[in-house]
Protein backbone atom coordinates (compact mmCIF):
# COMPACT_ATOMS: atom_id res chain seq x y z
CA UNK A 1 0.00 0.00 0.00
CA UNK A 2 1.55 3.34 -1.07
CA UNK A 3 1.10 6.71 0.97
CA UNK A 4 -2.21 8.26 -0.06
CA UNK A 5 -0.32 11.79 -0.10
CA UNK A 6 3.16 11.54 -1.86
CA UNK A 7 2.05 8.38 -3.88
CA UNK A 8 5.62 7.21 -3.25
CA UNK A 9 6.62 5.78 0.08
CA UNK A 10 5.05 2.51 1.06
CA UNK A 11 1.97 3.49 3.83
CA UNK A 12 2.93 2.26 7.14
CA UNK A 13 0.89 4.73 9.56
CA UNK A 14 -2.63 4.27 9.09
CA UNK A 15 -4.99 6.68 10.98
CA UNK A 16 -9.10 6.10 11.29
CA UNK A 17 -10.83 8.63 12.02
CA UNK A 18 -14.28 9.13 13.29
CA UNK A 19 -16.70 12.30 13.52
CA UNK A 20 -20.48 11.55 15.11
CA UNK A 21 -20.16 7.88 13.52
CA UNK A 22 -18.27 9.33 10.30
CA UNK A 23 -15.27 7.49 9.50
CA UNK A 24 -12.06 8.60 7.02
CA UNK A 25 -9.13 6.42 6.98
CA UNK A 26 -5.73 7.53 6.00
CA UNK A 27 -2.77 5.65 4.94
CA UNK A 28 0.62 7.37 5.20
CA UNK A 29 4.01 6.72 5.33
CA UNK A 30 6.25 8.43 7.98
CA UNK A 31 7.21 11.61 6.46
CA UNK A 32 3.91 12.98 5.68
CA UNK A 33 2.26 11.53 8.61
CA UNK A 34 5.03 13.59 10.44
CA UNK A 35 3.68 17.01 8.17
CA UNK A 36 0.16 16.29 8.02
CA UNK A 37 -1.49 18.92 10.27
CA UNK A 38 -4.56 16.45 11.12
CA UNK A 39 -2.57 13.85 12.01
CA UNK A 40 -1.29 15.80 15.27
CA UNK A 41 0.23 13.02 16.94
CA UNK A 42 3.98 12.41 17.03
CA UNK A 43 4.80 9.68 15.36
CA UNK A 44 6.89 7.99 17.49
CA UNK A 45 7.30 4.54 18.03
CA UNK A 46 7.61 5.35 22.24
CA UNK A 47 3.78 6.92 22.33
CA UNK A 48 2.88 2.95 21.25
CA UNK A 49 2.67 1.42 24.74
CA UNK A 50 -0.22 3.64 25.61
CA UNK A 51 -2.67 2.99 22.62
CA UNK A 52 -3.05 -0.74 23.89
CA UNK A 53 -2.92 0.46 27.77
CA UNK A 54 -6.14 -0.89 28.96
CA UNK A 55 -6.97 3.08 30.63
CA UNK A 56 -6.32 4.51 27.02
CA UNK A 57 -7.80 2.03 25.28
CA UNK A 58 -11.09 2.91 27.64
CA UNK A 59 -10.98 6.46 27.25
CA UNK A 60 -11.44 5.51 23.48
CA UNK A 61 -14.23 3.60 23.90
CA UNK A 62 -15.62 6.35 26.30
CA UNK A 63 -14.33 9.21 23.16
CA UNK A 64 -16.38 7.01 20.81
CA UNK A 65 -19.79 6.96 22.93
CA UNK A 66 -20.08 10.59 23.49
CA UNK A 67 -19.58 11.10 19.51
CA UNK A 68 -16.10 12.80 19.98
CA UNK A 69 -13.42 12.60 17.81
CA UNK A 70 -10.94 9.64 18.09
CA UNK A 71 -7.92 8.80 16.83
CA UNK A 72 -6.39 4.99 16.50
CA UNK A 73 -2.52 5.41 14.78
CA UNK A 74 -1.03 1.64 14.48
CA UNK A 75 2.18 1.33 12.34
CA UNK A 76 2.53 -1.68 10.41
CA UNK A 77 6.04 -3.31 11.04
CA UNK A 78 6.58 -3.58 7.13
CA UNK A 79 4.83 -6.93 6.72
CA UNK A 80 7.46 -8.93 8.85
CA UNK A 81 5.34 -11.88 10.44
CA UNK A 82 7.18 -14.41 12.67
CA UNK A 83 7.72 -17.73 10.70
CA UNK A 84 7.01 -19.83 14.14
CA UNK A 85 3.71 -18.49 15.00
CA UNK A 86 2.26 -15.92 12.51
CA UNK A 87 2.21 -13.35 14.56
CA UNK A 88 3.31 -9.71 13.72
CA UNK A 89 3.65 -6.22 15.04
CA UNK A 90 0.36 -5.03 14.46
CA UNK A 91 -1.19 -8.68 16.52
CA UNK A 92 1.21 -7.62 19.58
CA UNK A 93 -0.05 -4.14 19.74
CA UNK A 94 -3.92 -5.62 19.79
CA UNK A 95 -2.83 -8.50 22.66
CA UNK A 96 -0.09 -6.47 24.14
CA UNK A 97 1.86 -10.41 24.03
CA UNK A 98 3.86 -11.76 22.17
CA UNK A 99 3.35 -14.32 20.11
CA UNK A 100 6.31 -16.54 20.71
CA UNK A 101 10.37 -16.57 22.08
CA UNK A 102 10.99 -16.41 18.14
CA UNK A 103 8.86 -12.91 17.60
CA UNK A 104 11.55 -11.01 19.91
CA UNK A 105 14.12 -11.45 17.31
CA UNK A 106 11.85 -10.72 14.06
CA UNK A 107 10.55 -7.74 15.76
CA UNK A 108 13.43 -6.56 17.57
CA UNK A 109 13.39 -2.73 16.33
CA UNK A 110 9.64 -2.37 16.51
CA UNK A 111 9.55 -3.78 20.28
CA UNK A 112 12.96 -1.92 21.54
CA UNK A 113 11.44 1.53 22.02
CA UNK A 114 8.71 -0.32 23.87
CA UNK A 115 11.57 -2.08 25.95
CA UNK A 116 12.81 1.52 26.66
CA UNK A 117 9.45 2.69 27.79
CA UNK A 118 8.56 -0.16 30.05
CA UNK A 119 12.00 -0.98 31.70
CA UNK A 120 14.34 1.78 30.82
CA UNK A 121 16.53 -0.60 29.11
CA UNK A 122 16.68 -2.48 25.99
CA UNK A 123 19.79 -4.98 27.06
CA UNK A 124 19.78 -7.61 29.12
CA UNK A 125 22.93 -7.65 31.90
CA UNK A 126 21.71 -10.67 34.18
CA UNK A 127 21.68 -14.30 34.23
CA UNK A 128 22.85 -16.44 31.19
CA UNK A 129 21.54 -20.03 30.62
CA UNK A 130 24.18 -22.68 30.21
CA UNK A 131 22.60 -23.84 27.51
CA UNK A 132 20.72 -21.62 24.83
CA UNK A 133 22.34 -18.66 25.59
CA UNK A 134 25.36 -19.54 23.53
CA UNK A 135 28.66 -18.30 23.81
CA UNK A 136 27.05 -15.39 25.94
CA UNK A 137 28.35 -16.45 29.21
CA UNK A 138 32.21 -17.19 27.67
CA UNK A 139 32.05 -13.93 26.22
CA UNK A 140 31.02 -12.19 29.47
CA UNK A 141 33.69 -13.98 31.18
CA UNK A 142 36.27 -13.04 28.86
CA UNK A 143 35.41 -9.10 29.17
CA UNK A 144 35.07 -9.29 32.55
CA UNK A 145 38.78 -10.78 32.85
CA UNK A 146 39.99 -7.89 30.43
CA UNK A 147 38.43 -5.53 33.21
CA UNK A 148 40.37 -7.10 35.36
CA UNK A 149 43.47 -6.88 33.49
CA UNK A 150 43.33 -3.40 32.96
CA UNK A 151 43.09 -2.74 36.67
CA UNK A 152 46.28 -4.96 37.49
CA UNK A 153 48.07 -3.07 34.87
CA UNK A 154 47.43 0.51 35.94
CA UNK A 155 48.23 -1.05 39.39
CA UNK A 156 51.26 -2.59 37.91
CA UNK A 157 50.47 -5.60 39.11
CA UNK A 158 52.58 -7.97 36.45
CA UNK A 159 52.31 -10.74 38.12
CA UNK A 160 48.71 -10.89 38.38
CA UNK A 161 48.31 -9.48 34.79
CA UNK A 162 50.58 -12.45 33.40
CA UNK A 163 47.69 -14.75 34.92
CA UNK A 164 44.72 -12.93 33.59
CA UNK A 165 46.38 -12.67 30.03
CA UNK A 166 47.08 -15.97 29.49
CA UNK A 167 43.39 -16.72 31.31
CA UNK A 168 41.77 -14.20 28.51
CA UNK A 169 43.76 -16.34 25.40
CA UNK A 170 42.81 -20.03 27.37
CA UNK A 171 39.00 -18.98 27.07
CA UNK A 172 39.70 -16.93 23.54
CA UNK A 173 40.69 -20.43 21.71
CA UNK A 174 37.72 -21.78 23.83
CA UNK A 175 35.39 -19.69 22.08
CA UNK A 176 36.63 -19.76 18.74
CA UNK A 177 36.03 -23.33 19.09
CA UNK A 178 32.75 -23.11 19.82
CA UNK A 179 32.09 -21.07 17.84
CA UNK A 180 32.75 -23.62 14.71
CA UNK A 181 29.74 -25.42 15.86
CA UNK A 182 30.36 -26.32 19.71
CA UNK A 183 26.75 -25.40 19.72
CA UNK A 184 25.83 -28.67 17.92
CA UNK A 185 26.18 -30.92 20.35
CA UNK A 186 23.55 -29.38 22.45
CA UNK A 187 21.01 -28.95 19.32
CA UNK B 1 3.29 -37.55 49.98
CA UNK B 2 0.46 -36.54 47.98
CA UNK B 3 -0.17 -33.08 46.99
CA UNK B 4 -3.47 -33.61 48.41
CA UNK B 5 -1.97 -33.41 52.00
CA UNK B 6 -0.26 -30.06 50.70
CA UNK B 7 -3.80 -28.58 49.85
CA UNK B 8 -5.34 -29.68 52.83
CA UNK B 9 -2.78 -28.69 55.53
CA UNK B 10 -2.06 -24.99 56.65
CA UNK B 11 1.18 -25.98 56.56
CA UNK B 12 2.81 -24.12 53.99
CA UNK B 13 6.45 -23.24 54.99
CA UNK B 14 5.85 -19.26 54.51
CA UNK B 15 3.35 -19.64 57.51
CA UNK B 16 6.15 -20.45 59.26
CA UNK B 17 8.39 -17.30 61.83
CA UNK B 18 11.17 -15.54 59.47
CA UNK B 19 13.52 -13.02 59.99
CA UNK B 20 11.75 -9.70 60.62
CA UNK B 21 8.05 -11.03 60.77
CA UNK B 22 7.07 -8.38 63.07
CA UNK B 23 6.71 -6.59 59.59
CA UNK B 24 7.60 -8.64 56.64
CA UNK B 25 5.21 -11.85 56.24
CA UNK B 26 6.67 -13.16 53.59
CA UNK B 27 9.01 -13.09 50.47
CA UNK B 28 8.59 -14.12 47.57
CA UNK B 29 10.52 -14.51 44.01
CA UNK B 30 9.12 -15.57 40.84
CA UNK B 31 11.06 -16.11 37.48
CA UNK B 32 9.16 -16.58 34.40
CA UNK B 33 10.82 -19.43 31.66
CA UNK B 34 9.83 -20.30 28.39
CA UNK B 35 10.74 -23.40 26.02
CA UNK B 36 12.46 -22.75 22.74
CA UNK B 37 10.53 -22.99 19.51
CA UNK B 38 7.00 -22.92 21.27
CA UNK B 39 4.51 -20.54 21.06
CA UNK B 40 3.06 -18.64 24.25
CA UNK B 41 0.43 -20.58 25.75
CA UNK B 42 -2.42 -17.93 24.46
CA UNK B 43 -1.06 -18.95 20.90
CA UNK B 44 -0.30 -22.61 21.17
CA UNK B 45 -2.62 -25.55 20.34
CA UNK B 46 -2.81 -28.59 21.84
CA UNK B 47 -0.14 -30.66 21.21
CA UNK B 48 2.29 -27.73 21.60
CA UNK B 49 0.69 -27.45 25.42
CA UNK B 50 1.43 -30.74 26.21
CA UNK B 51 4.45 -31.18 24.86
CA UNK B 52 5.49 -28.33 27.56
CA UNK B 53 3.53 -30.51 30.47
CA UNK B 54 5.41 -33.64 29.44
CA UNK B 55 9.19 -31.72 29.42
CA UNK B 56 8.08 -29.87 32.40
CA UNK B 57 6.94 -33.48 34.06
CA UNK B 58 10.43 -35.20 33.19
CA UNK B 59 12.46 -32.26 34.38
CA UNK B 60 10.73 -31.76 37.43
CA UNK B 61 11.36 -35.08 38.89
CA UNK B 62 14.53 -36.02 37.77
CA UNK B 63 17.09 -37.83 40.62
CA UNK B 64 18.95 -34.44 40.49
CA UNK B 65 15.65 -32.46 41.31
CA UNK B 66 15.21 -35.23 44.14
CA UNK B 67 18.50 -34.61 45.62
CA UNK B 68 18.65 -30.91 45.70
CA UNK B 69 14.88 -30.20 46.23
CA UNK B 70 13.25 -33.48 47.95
CA UNK B 71 9.96 -35.01 46.28
CA UNK B 72 8.20 -32.74 43.65
CA UNK B 73 4.58 -33.60 42.92
CA UNK B 74 3.16 -32.91 39.43
CA UNK B 75 -0.59 -32.14 39.38
CA UNK B 76 -3.11 -31.58 36.21
CA UNK B 77 -5.00 -28.84 37.30
CA UNK B 78 -7.91 -30.94 35.73
CA UNK B 79 -7.34 -33.84 38.06
CA UNK B 80 -8.21 -31.12 41.22
CA UNK B 81 -11.98 -29.87 42.25
CA UNK B 82 -12.73 -26.75 42.07
CA UNK B 83 -12.60 -26.29 45.20
CA UNK B 84 -9.05 -27.52 45.88
CA UNK B 85 -7.74 -25.19 42.86
CA UNK B 86 -9.26 -22.42 44.78
CA UNK B 87 -6.88 -23.26 47.91
CA UNK B 88 -4.02 -23.22 46.27
CA UNK B 89 -4.76 -19.60 45.16
CA UNK B 90 -5.35 -18.59 48.49
CA UNK B 91 -2.41 -20.07 49.91
CA UNK B 92 -0.57 -18.09 46.87
CA UNK B 93 1.02 -21.01 45.23
CA UNK B 94 -0.74 -20.22 41.80
CA UNK B 95 -2.67 -17.16 40.68
CA UNK B 96 -5.89 -16.75 40.55
CA UNK B 97 -6.07 -16.26 36.68
CA UNK B 98 -4.59 -19.66 36.42
CA UNK B 99 -7.35 -21.75 37.59
CA UNK B 100 -9.72 -19.91 36.30
CA UNK B 101 -9.09 -22.17 32.55
CA UNK B 102 -7.61 -25.72 34.01
CA UNK B 103 -6.98 -27.45 30.82
CA UNK B 104 -3.47 -28.31 29.68
CA UNK B 105 -2.28 -26.70 33.13
CA UNK B 106 -0.62 -28.38 36.24
CA UNK B 107 1.07 -27.28 39.08
CA UNK B 108 4.41 -28.44 40.42
CA UNK B 109 4.78 -28.10 44.14
CA UNK B 110 7.73 -29.54 46.59
CA UNK B 111 6.59 -31.07 49.93
CA UNK B 112 7.20 -27.92 52.32
CA UNK B 113 5.34 -25.83 49.00
CA UNK B 114 8.92 -23.37 49.44
CA UNK B 115 9.08 -24.35 45.54
CA UNK B 116 5.83 -23.97 42.99
CA UNK B 117 5.46 -24.10 39.06
CA UNK B 118 2.72 -22.93 37.41
CA UNK B 119 2.73 -24.87 34.04
CA UNK B 120 1.28 -22.88 30.85
CA UNK B 121 -0.13 -20.00 32.50
CA UNK B 122 0.79 -16.56 30.73
CA UNK B 123 3.99 -18.09 30.33
CA UNK B 124 5.37 -21.68 29.93
CA UNK B 125 6.69 -21.75 33.60
CA UNK B 126 6.62 -19.85 36.39
CA UNK B 127 8.95 -20.90 38.57
CA UNK B 128 8.04 -19.46 42.43
CA UNK B 129 9.68 -19.58 45.51
CA UNK B 130 8.21 -18.20 49.18
CA UNK B 131 9.61 -17.70 52.18
CA UNK B 132 8.62 -16.79 55.59
CA UNK B 133 9.79 -13.07 56.53
CA UNK B 134 11.75 -11.13 55.06
CA UNK B 135 14.64 -14.16 52.68
CA UNK B 136 14.58 -12.34 49.57
CA UNK B 137 18.29 -13.59 48.68
CA UNK B 138 17.16 -17.21 50.42
CA UNK B 139 14.57 -16.88 48.20
CA UNK B 140 16.18 -16.08 44.67
CA UNK B 141 18.92 -18.31 45.44
CA UNK B 142 16.10 -21.28 45.65
CA UNK B 143 14.70 -20.06 42.31
CA UNK B 144 17.70 -20.01 40.72
CA UNK B 145 18.63 -23.71 41.65
CA UNK B 146 15.35 -24.52 40.40
CA UNK B 147 15.87 -22.97 37.34
CA UNK B 148 19.44 -24.57 36.87
CA UNK B 149 17.95 -27.74 37.66
CA UNK B 150 15.22 -27.66 34.79
CA UNK B 151 17.69 -26.77 32.88
CA UNK B 152 19.21 -29.51 32.63
CA UNK B 153 16.88 -30.91 30.66
CA UNK B 154 14.57 -27.94 29.36
CA UNK B 155 15.95 -25.94 26.67
CA UNK B 156 14.92 -22.24 27.89
CA UNK B 157 14.21 -19.27 25.06
CA UNK B 158 16.67 -16.86 25.65
CA UNK B 159 18.08 -13.89 23.48
CA UNK B 160 21.58 -12.54 23.98
CA UNK B 161 20.25 -9.04 24.07
CA UNK B 162 16.88 -9.08 25.83
CA UNK B 163 17.91 -12.07 28.02
CA UNK B 164 14.99 -14.91 29.28
CA UNK B 165 12.03 -14.54 26.51
CA UNK B 166 8.42 -14.01 27.98
CA UNK B 167 4.60 -13.32 26.29
CA UNK B 168 4.59 -10.36 28.34
CA UNK B 169 6.88 -7.25 27.85
CA UNK B 170 6.90 -6.23 31.16
CA UNK B 171 8.63 -9.63 32.15
CA UNK B 172 11.84 -10.17 29.32
CA UNK B 173 15.01 -9.92 30.66
CA UNK B 174 15.77 -11.79 33.57
CA UNK B 175 11.99 -12.94 34.06
CA UNK B 176 12.22 -11.93 37.48
CA UNK B 177 9.33 -10.68 40.21
CA UNK B 178 10.37 -10.19 43.64
CA UNK B 179 8.15 -9.32 46.31
CA UNK B 180 7.17 -8.94 50.05
CA UNK B 181 4.12 -9.30 51.86
CA UNK B 182 4.29 -6.14 54.71
CA UNK B 183 1.99 -5.84 57.62
CA UNK B 184 1.48 -2.19 58.22
CA UNK B 185 -1.11 -0.99 60.46
CA UNK B 186 0.95 1.34 62.01
CA UNK B 187 1.54 3.50 58.79
CA UNK B 188 -1.84 3.30 57.55
CA UNK B 189 -2.99 4.41 61.17
CA UNK B 190 -1.09 7.69 61.11
CA UNK B 191 -2.22 8.32 57.12
CA UNK B 192 1.87 8.21 56.55
CA UNK B 193 0.90 4.84 53.87
CA UNK B 194 0.07 7.06 50.92
CA UNK B 195 3.29 8.56 50.91
CA UNK B 196 5.31 5.46 51.56
CA UNK B 197 3.45 4.39 48.63
CA UNK B 198 4.75 7.38 46.64
CA UNK B 199 7.75 7.14 47.60
CA UNK B 200 8.58 3.16 46.48
CA UNK B 201 6.72 3.78 43.25
CA UNK B 202 9.20 6.67 42.35
CA UNK B 203 12.08 3.47 42.90
CA UNK B 204 10.51 1.76 40.01
CA UNK B 205 8.47 -0.79 42.64
CA UNK B 206 4.78 -1.44 42.61
CA UNK B 207 2.83 -1.74 45.91
CA UNK B 208 -0.67 -3.10 45.84
CA UNK B 209 -2.96 -4.17 48.57
CA UNK B 210 -2.90 -7.92 49.08
CA UNK B 211 -5.71 -10.64 48.81
CA UNK B 212 -7.64 -9.26 46.28
CA UNK B 213 -5.91 -7.49 43.33
CA UNK B 214 -7.89 -4.37 43.91
CA UNK B 215 -6.06 -1.13 45.86
CA UNK B 216 -7.62 -2.06 48.83
CA UNK B 217 -5.09 -3.40 51.26
CA UNK B 218 -7.41 -5.87 53.23
CA UNK B 219 -5.75 -6.45 57.01
CA UNK B 220 -3.22 -3.77 56.55
CA UNK B 221 -0.97 -6.41 54.37
CA UNK B 222 0.56 -5.09 51.02
CA UNK B 223 3.07 -6.42 48.74
CA UNK B 224 5.84 -4.32 47.34
CA UNK B 225 7.09 -5.31 43.99
CA UNK B 226 9.79 -4.57 41.79
CA UNK B 227 8.50 -3.20 38.48
CA UNK B 228 11.64 -2.99 35.91
CA UNK B 229 12.74 -6.82 34.51
CA UNK B 230 15.22 -6.07 31.69
CA UNK B 231 18.59 -4.17 32.33
CA UNK B 232 19.59 -4.98 35.84
CA UNK B 233 21.15 -7.70 37.06
CA UNK B 234 18.53 -10.43 39.61
CA UNK B 235 21.31 -9.07 42.15
CA UNK B 236 20.69 -5.72 41.82
CA UNK B 237 17.02 -6.29 41.89
CA UNK B 238 16.82 -8.21 44.96
CA UNK B 239 19.22 -5.80 46.61
CA UNK B 240 17.52 -2.79 45.17
CA UNK B 241 13.79 -4.18 46.86
CA UNK B 242 15.60 -5.73 49.99
CA UNK B 243 16.79 -2.19 50.53
CA UNK B 244 13.47 -0.32 49.97
CA UNK B 245 11.67 -2.99 52.47
CA UNK B 246 14.48 -2.33 55.14
CA UNK B 247 13.39 1.36 55.10
CA UNK B 248 9.52 0.54 55.23
CA UNK B 249 10.07 -1.64 58.04
CA UNK B 250 12.11 0.69 60.40
CA UNK B 251 9.43 3.39 59.51
CA UNK B 252 6.76 1.11 60.48
CA UNK B 253 8.53 0.07 63.78
CA UNK B 254 9.18 3.41 64.70
CA UNK B 255 5.62 4.08 64.11
CA UNK B 256 4.50 1.76 66.00
CA UNK B 257 6.62 3.00 68.92
CA UNK B 258 5.58 6.41 69.24
CA UNK B 259 1.86 4.85 68.31
CA UNK B 260 2.35 2.60 71.51
CA UNK B 261 4.19 5.10 73.66
CA UNK B 262 1.83 8.20 73.21
CA UNK B 263 -1.17 5.95 73.55
CA UNK B 264 -0.56 3.12 74.99
CA UNK B 265 -3.95 2.67 76.69
CA UNK B 266 -6.01 3.05 73.18
CA UNK B 267 -3.80 0.90 71.32
CA UNK B 268 -4.28 -1.89 74.25
CA UNK B 269 -7.93 -1.14 74.03
CA UNK B 270 -7.78 -1.88 70.22
CA UNK B 271 -5.85 -4.70 70.49
CA UNK B 272 -8.06 -6.70 73.24
CA UNK B 273 -10.95 -5.24 71.61
CA UNK B 274 -9.90 -7.20 68.47
CA UNK B 275 -8.56 -10.20 69.79
CA UNK B 276 -12.09 -10.60 72.25
CA UNK B 277 -14.32 -10.59 68.61
CA UNK B 278 -12.68 -13.07 67.11
CA UNK B 279 -12.63 -15.17 70.47
CA UNK B 280 -16.01 -14.74 71.19
CA UNK B 281 -18.13 -13.84 67.62
CA UNK B 282 -20.24 -16.61 66.35
CA UNK B 283 -20.35 -14.99 63.29
CA UNK B 284 -18.11 -13.70 61.23
CA UNK B 285 -17.22 -12.55 57.58
CA UNK B 286 -13.95 -13.06 56.12
CA UNK B 287 -13.23 -9.28 55.56
CA UNK B 288 -13.69 -8.93 59.35
CA UNK B 289 -11.75 -11.53 60.21
CA UNK B 290 -8.68 -9.79 58.05
CA UNK B 291 -9.44 -6.44 60.08
CA UNK B 292 -9.40 -7.95 63.45
CA UNK B 293 -6.24 -9.91 63.21
CA UNK B 294 -4.32 -7.23 61.51
CA UNK B 295 -5.07 -5.73 65.21
CA UNK B 296 -4.24 -8.69 67.33
CA UNK B 297 -0.91 -9.36 64.99
CA UNK B 298 -0.05 -5.63 65.92
CA UNK B 299 -0.29 -6.84 69.56
CA UNK B 300 1.72 -9.84 69.33
CA UNK B 301 4.83 -7.97 67.70
CA UNK B 302 4.56 -4.90 70.44
CA UNK B 303 4.28 -7.46 73.08
CA UNK B 304 0.79 -7.07 74.21
CA UNK B 305 -0.87 -10.45 73.85
CA UNK B 306 1.19 -13.02 75.51
CA UNK B 307 0.99 -16.65 74.51
CA UNK B 308 0.15 -15.92 70.84
CA UNK B 309 2.71 -16.02 68.10
CA UNK B 310 3.08 -14.62 64.56
CA UNK B 311 2.74 -17.74 63.27
CA UNK B 312 -0.43 -18.92 64.53
CA UNK B 313 -1.84 -15.80 63.23
CA UNK B 314 -0.42 -16.37 59.51
CA UNK B 315 -2.48 -19.56 60.07
CA UNK B 316 -5.57 -18.18 61.03
CA UNK B 317 -5.24 -16.12 57.60
CA UNK B 318 -4.96 -18.83 55.83
CA UNK B 319 -7.29 -21.88 57.30
CA UNK B 320 -10.39 -19.06 57.34
CA UNK B 321 -10.06 -17.92 53.85
CA UNK B 322 -13.47 -19.82 51.75
CA UNK B 323 -11.65 -22.39 50.08
CA UNK B 324 -9.76 -23.49 52.79
CA UNK B 325 -13.15 -23.23 54.95
CA UNK B 326 -15.04 -25.39 52.42
CA UNK B 327 -12.34 -28.02 52.36
CA UNK B 328 -12.61 -28.57 55.83
CA UNK B 329 -16.27 -28.96 55.93
CA UNK B 330 -16.02 -31.58 52.98
CA UNK B 331 -18.42 -29.50 50.84
CA UNK B 332 -19.81 -26.52 49.44
CA UNK B 333 -21.05 -23.94 52.00
CA UNK B 334 -22.81 -20.51 51.49
CA UNK B 335 -21.31 -17.75 52.69
CA UNK B 336 -23.09 -17.81 55.65
CA UNK B 337 -22.58 -21.21 56.64
CA UNK B 338 -19.12 -20.04 56.03
CA UNK B 339 -19.23 -17.12 58.87
CA UNK B 340 -20.32 -19.56 61.16
CA UNK B 341 -18.00 -22.54 60.53
CA UNK B 342 -15.22 -19.33 60.13
CA UNK B 343 -16.03 -17.82 64.05
CA UNK B 344 -15.64 -21.65 65.19
CA UNK B 345 -12.64 -22.44 63.73
CA UNK B 346 -11.15 -19.55 65.05
CA UNK B 347 -12.56 -19.67 68.33
CA UNK B 348 -11.05 -23.45 68.20
CA UNK B 349 -7.14 -21.90 67.55
CA UNK B 350 -7.35 -19.16 70.06
CA UNK B 351 -7.15 -21.01 73.01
Amino acid sequence: MLCDICKKNPATVHFLKIVNGQKTEMNLCQECAARNQEVNFNVNFNNFWTNFHPASMLSNFLAGLFGQEIQQPYITPGGKTCSLCGQDFAAFTRTGLMGCPRCYKVMEEETEPILRRIHGNVRHTGKVPRRGGGTLRLRREIEGLKRQLQQAVAREEFEKAAELRDRIRELEKKLAGEGEGGMAKWR
Amino acid sequence: MAVRDVIFGASSRWLFEGPENDVVISSRVRLARNLEDIPFPHLMNEDQASRVLHGVRLAATTPEVYRELGPMEFVMLEELSPLERQILVEKHLVSPQFVQEPRYRAVVVSEDEAVSIMVNEEDHLRIQVILPGLQLEEAYRLAEKTDDLLEGTLNFAFDERRGYLTACPTNVGTGLRASVMVHLPALVLTNQIGNVINAVTKLGMAVRGFYGEGTEALGNLFQISNQVTLGPSEEEIISNLLGVTRQIIAQERSTREYLYRENRQAVEDRVWRSYGLLKHARIITSEETMRLLSDVRLGVALGVVPGLTQRQINELMVITRPAFLQKVHGGEMNPYERDLLRAQVIREKLI
